[in-house]
């Protein structure tokens, strides 16, 4: 497109008071040459709107720079056609409310004044550089079919409500028959108010609704072989059962997984502390379920009927030796099967042993009822032995009871409550693992710490960085789990029910719903050519110069979420429609092959070149900051809110994620005359805070590497330093500039100043 | 018939549910009663069990409200009236005056020459703001706002504005929308902690709830995020965390709230971080850290400073001569009565749902919507049920679907 450039610079907010107008709007007209460059004192007011409105229409503008306001505030007022290029200069927080020596004096000073000028000049070559976006359209055809691997509750729940929003779906389930753990039930605990009654579980309604489901097919004794591709595009082989031939396998395409393969009960065999495997009497909690299906809750060992029955909580659970987690429905399930006992004989009774006793929420309830029964009898305690005694019967002793002593009871069965261990957790060993051939022997290190994945013969993605979901901890899969629970690592792939968290049936029913929409929303966004989260909507993604590409590996390596294949000669082989755009692979690549049509290495390195670095002897040294756009730039603009002092010498240039840092933009500012770089990102670790999981902990690691670069220039390793930022930390950020311009000073001016 | 979806209440679970819908193609309506959005989470300092600020999930819900044409939104906002039935209801809203109009552009001018003063309910009144102010500092609107009690009508604001953005005789307006289906996400409010006779809220000053502590930790909060305690404003060395204040308790909420186990223990790393000689001691009668969470509790009980007593308060009371704190409660697994001084105490109070719709909905005993309503209208969130945020996130996200299929039916 032919661009003609618009530069409107608003005086309102107090710019005007702080700033000289006419020397900024001659930064644009005289040194950009820009063809159109007006100031108002309210751009945002209708009048302003209607100049730059008529520009575009009267004069040709396409391509507008807007320097007022963050980009943060007014997004919905300066929202003009998408086929206009627009682009923001933040004069009011980032510079004139940041410089303010109080709220009532304003700045006005030659600092202020360069500092505009600089933010101008970077937003006019960004605005130059910058190409319209254009959605993304991939080769094959998308489908709108949702796969739902797993058949229990959270599975088929996720099939019926996609069906009902007249989504087609294909259920995958391994055993013969739907219904899973819920299959094995003889009641569920009360999952309404007033949660008194047990429940018949729901798999046989949710069974019959799948039934009578056109959109809904169904292939049992079947598992997936392979998944190749990405959201809108996966290509799905299964395998089942009894048909074994090559050419009879069943492959479909489907544009979104909803991942609910549920779990396994914790191996009993590990809690011979308390019993399990020495005595037939001592049995879990699925076996007790076993029992009351049967009909008649009798002893293992004898047929007898079980008149005294011990329940031991978080058997294997919340021990750093077995399961260190809680299972969250072990409490209410044990309380659901002493009314097994009691209902079967009213003489029976039972006897919880528990650690906290956890019904959260309502379910509170159930508990005061079981409370209420006389025959239930529940206590705090630590079980510390279960040993077999008289006629097959056991001695359960108990440590550090409510009644102040230790107690010892003897009962006919003993019932461990033992807790679940994600399905993904279990790891299947098919077969050798690859081993690397000599000539990949010899390819340079890659930089990236390696994922741990799971190959839990779930999935079978056919994905350079693993098969499976790479996890977070224990099994489950990584996500930012406490705002956006359903966003794996992989895009277009959800985890719902007991594979995502430990999770009762009533939670799993509603999680699985939310995982349905989630499935359906990724394949209607695919199918615009957008992102998904959390760069939703966004029509930008990356392309390879692929001319000069040496097949270092780094962008297969490192993208977060496993967008990149690899062909046997190591060429990257993006799934764009697996990309969430954070530009990790941009910031990987060493040869500078990878661009957006908005984010570039050459559009940063040409706002930094925009940037006027002041000569040695003016005594005024610059120092840049990469911020992460997503935390650290909300935080610089609310330390301009409240009108928090920040030296005049920085400059800050927004990045998609730390993660797309690319070191060669370390170089180009330092070779410049830069005096400093600071990396400001958001917090990685175990508790990360970085938005696309990895960015900031790979800026880190590639930092680690940075020092050639500055061995190379003879430049000190203090000139670069990255810091960790959470978004609401703005009250730090003026000591985080003052405390680098300190160590500035101390190592004294950059040498390449003038070159 | 309508293929519009409302969405009452612009909390987390009202906002997820919104933008949820909205990227999957469908236009909604999302009204919020308060003059910002973001609901309880934005008065939050951090979220269990990752110690990160809720702001920065925030961020990313609020630009996707900004950024999507599909999404409509009104602060101020209630619900007049409903009529119709799934796939048609008439809704009548009703639109409070701000009497500050979009011309704001939130320069900050009129608050520095208001000179009228409110409480700050947003810090839990433990500071005060001007007449005219912004309701915190990543409100969604960004545009000050008039408290129309506090206000003096004096036109101080109005000529110090150079936008002409104050009008001081905003009048309530009422809209019709018609939509398919309605999700009702109305959230909480804190359990009164003045109702807990023997707690001694309201009687000693430095007895304070949960949901004042997160202001007070919070570097957007009243104390700028030093942990003060209220009567003298010093730093306090030891501090009782009392579970279940008010319930789990047939005379106050008979459930348990989800997640009050988990804010006490978040709260104390609040305490424990800012003031390392400190003290915590917190009354339990279970510690409810469900599933993952669990790790969070083994991390903050590590904590040699950090002392968790299973057993109920019985009262708080004041040291009539030296005025210090005195915690009475029953060390259960010590089998004795203990009596504890503090310097501060911190009520971990339940939540109750919010209730004032005028519409028909079917509530269980305890208040909340956990009942299928089955006519279009779903619940969202703690309107549904006691839960953390990450559960509310999950099945608000659910509840989306649930409001989509009744218009496509």
């Amino acid at each position: 497109m032919d661009k003609k450039l618009g530069v409107y610079i608003c005086s309102g907010c107090g710019i005007g008071e702080s700033l000289d107008m006419e020397k900024l709007s001659k930064v644009a007209t005289m040194g950009y040459k820009v063809p159109v460059c007006k100031t108002h004192p309210y751009l945002c007011g209708e009048e302003g709107l209607g100049i730059i409105n008529s520009d575009g229409e009267a004069e040709g503008v396409n391509t507008i720079v807007i320097a007022a306001c963050s980009s943060r505030v007014n997004h919905d007022i300066f929202a003009f056609d998408t086929n206009k290029i627009m682009e923001r200069v933040n004069l009011r927080e980032q510079v004139i409310w940041s410089q303010a020596v109080s709220e009532v004096l304003p700045p006005n000073n030659e600092d202020t004044q360069m500092m505009a000028e600089d933010y101008l000049r970077m937003g006019i070559v960004k605005a130059q550089k910058t190409e319209l976006l254009v959605p993304y359209k991939p080769e094959g055809e998308i489908s709108r079919i949702i796969l739902v691997v797993g058949g229990g509750i959270s599975g088929m729940t996720a099939a019926i409500e996609a069906g009902k929003a007249g989504r087609q779906v294909v259920l995958v389930e391994k055993e013969q028959t739907l219904g899973g753990f819920a299959g094995r039930l003889y009641k569920q605990f009360p999952k309404q108010s007033l949660y008194q009654s047990l429940q018949l579980p729901p798999h046989e309604i949710l069974l019959k609704e799948i039934e009578s489901n056109p959109n809904i097919k169904v292939y049992t004794s079947a598992k997936i072989k392979k998944i190749a591709g990405g959201p809108g595009l996966f290509d799905v082989t299964l395998e089942q059962e009894g048909k074994p031939s090559q050419d009879e396998a069943v492959q479909f395409r489907v544009g979104a997984i909803v991942l609910a393969a549920g779990f396994v009960p914790y191996d009993a065999a590990k809690l011979s502390h308390l019993g399990f495997g020495s005595s037939p009497n001592v049995i879990t909690s699925v076996q007790m379920e076993d029992l009351a299906k049967k009909g008649k809750i009798t002893r293992p060992s004898d047929g007898k009927e079980a008149t005294n029955v011990a329940f031991i909580q978080c058997a294997g659970s919340r021990d750093p030796n077995h399961l260190p987690y809680c299972s969250t429905f072990c409490c209410s399930t044990s309380l659901k099967q002493a009314i097994y006992v009691r209902e079967q004989n009213q003489d029976a009774e039972a006897y919880i042993f528990y650690k906290d006793m956890r019904t959260m929420g309502q379910y509170e309830d159930f508990y005061i009822r079981a409370q209420e029964d006389e025959g239930i009898f529940l206590t705090k305690g630590e079980v510390v032995g279960v040993e077999t005694i008289a006629g097959n019967n056991l001695a359960v002793t108990v440590e550090n009871t409510l009644l102040g002593e230790n107690i010892r009871v003897e009962a006919d069965l003993v019932v461990l409550a033992t807790g679940i261990v994600p399905a993904t957790a279990i790891e299947f060993i098919t077969g050798e693992e690859p081993q690397p051939t000599t000539e990949e022997c010899k390819v340079e290190e890659t930089t990236a710490p390696k994922e741990v994945i799971i190959r839990s013969d779930i999935l079978n993605l056919d994905y350079r960085q693993g098969p499976e979901l790479p996890q977070l901890r224990y099994g489950f899969p990584d996500s930012h789990f406490i705002c956006f629970p359903y966003e794996t690592r992989r895009t277009g792939i959800y985890a719902a029910g007991c594979v995502r968290h430990p999770m009762d049936m009533s939670a799993s029913m509603d999680d699985a719903v939310g995982a349905a929409l989630k499935a359906i929303q990724c394949i209607e966004l695919t199918n615009q050519g957008k992102a998904v989260h959390p760069r939703v909507g966004d029509e930008s993604y990356p392309e390879f110069f692929m001319q000069r590409c040496t097949q270092c590996k780094r962008c297969t390596d490192e993208c977060p979420f496993g967008a990149i294949n690899e062909d046997e000669k190591f060429n990257p082989l993006p799934s764009l429609t697996r990309c969430r755009r954070c530009g990790t692979c941009l910031g990987a690549c060493p040869e500078r092959i990878i661009s957006f049509k908005n984010y570039s290495i050459d559009i940063v390195s040409s706002m930094m070149k925009a940037i006027e670095v002041p000569e040695e002897d003016e005594e005024k040294p610059r120092i840049l900051a990469f911020m992460c756009e997503n935390d650290a730039i909300p935080a610089l603009d609310m330390a301009g809110v409240n009108r928090l002092q920040i030296t005049p010498y920085l400059r800050v240039i927004p990045v998609r994620c730390l993660g797309s840092m690319n070191l060669v933009w370390i170089s180009d500012a330092l070779s410049k005359g830069i005096d400093g770089i600071l990396l400001i990102g958001c917090k990685h670790g175990d508790d990360y805070q970085c938005h696309f999981v990895k960015g900031s902990e790979l800026a880190n690691y590639r930092l680690s590497k940075v020092k050639e670069t500055l061995d190379r220039l003879r430049l000190e390793s203090e000139r670069v330093k990255l810091v960790q930022l959470s978004i609401n930390e703005y009250d730090l950020l003026p000591g985080i500039f003052k405390e680098f311009m300190e160590t500035m000073e101390k190592i004294g001016p950059n040498p390449f100043k003038g070159f | 018939m309508s293929k519009d979806i409302l969405i009452i209440g612009g909390g987390i679970s009202g906002i997820t549910t919104a933008v949820e819908a909205a990227e999957t193609g469908y236009n909604v309506t999302l009204i919020e009663k308060n003059p910002y959005l973001g609901g309880r989470v934005a008065q939050m300092n951090r979220y269990f069990p990752k110690l990160c600020p809720p702001y920065c999930g925030l961020e990313i819900n609020i630009r996707r409200i900004k950024t999507n044409p599909r999404i409509k939104y009104f602060t101020l906002s209630s619900v007049e009236g409903i009529k119709g039935q799934e796939g048609n209801y008439e809704v009548t809203l009703r639109i409070q005056p701000r009497f500050v109009s979009q011309r704001c552009t939130a320069c900050g001018e009129c608050a520095r020459v208001c000179p009228a003063e409110r409480r700050d309910a947003f810090n839990l009144d433990l500071s005060s703001t001007k007449a005219i102010y912004l309701p915190h500092s990543l409100a969604v609107p960004y545009n000050y706002v008039i408290d129309e009690k506090a206000c003096l009508k004096c036109g101080t604001c109005v000529d110090a504005c150079k936008y002409g953005a104050i009008e001081l005789e905003m009048q309530a307006e009422t809209k019709n929308i018609n939509v398919g289906s309605i999700v009702v996400a109305t959230g909480w409010q804190p359990y009164d902690a003045t109702r807990i006779d023997n707690l001694g809220f309201g009687k000693y000053k430095d007895v304070i709830t949960n949901m004042m502590m997160e202001r007070i930790a919070a570097p957007n909060g009243p104390t700028q995020g030093k942990i003060l305690r209220p009567s003298d404003m010093s730093e306090p060395k030891k501090v009782a965390f009392v579970q279940c204040a008010g319930s789990r308790d047939e005379n106050h909420l008979p459930y348990c709230s989800a997640v009050c186990c988990l804010a006490s223990l978040k709260q104390i790393t609040y305490l424990r971080e800012a003031i390392p000689d400190s003290q915590a001691f917190m009354f339990y009668i279970d510690v409810r850290t469900p599933g993952k969470y669990e790790d969070f509790l083994t991390k903050v009980s590590g904590d040699e400073k950090v002392f968790l007593i299973k057993g109920k308060v019985a009262a708080v009371e004041e040291d009539t001569k030296t005025k210090e704190l005195i915690v009475e409660a029953e060390d259960i697994l010590a089998g004795k009565k203990i009596k504890v001084q503090v310097d501060m105490v911190v009520l971990a109070c339940g939540m109750q749902p919010n209730n004032g719709l005028s519409m028909n909905i079917n509530r269980d005993k305890n208040g909340f919507i956990s009942l299928e309503q089955g006519n279009g209208i779903y619940a969202a969130g703690v309107a549904k049920k006691p839960q953390d945020v990450a559960s509310s996130v999950q099945n608000a996200t659910g509840t989306a679907l649930k409001a989509i299929q009744s218009i496509v039916r």
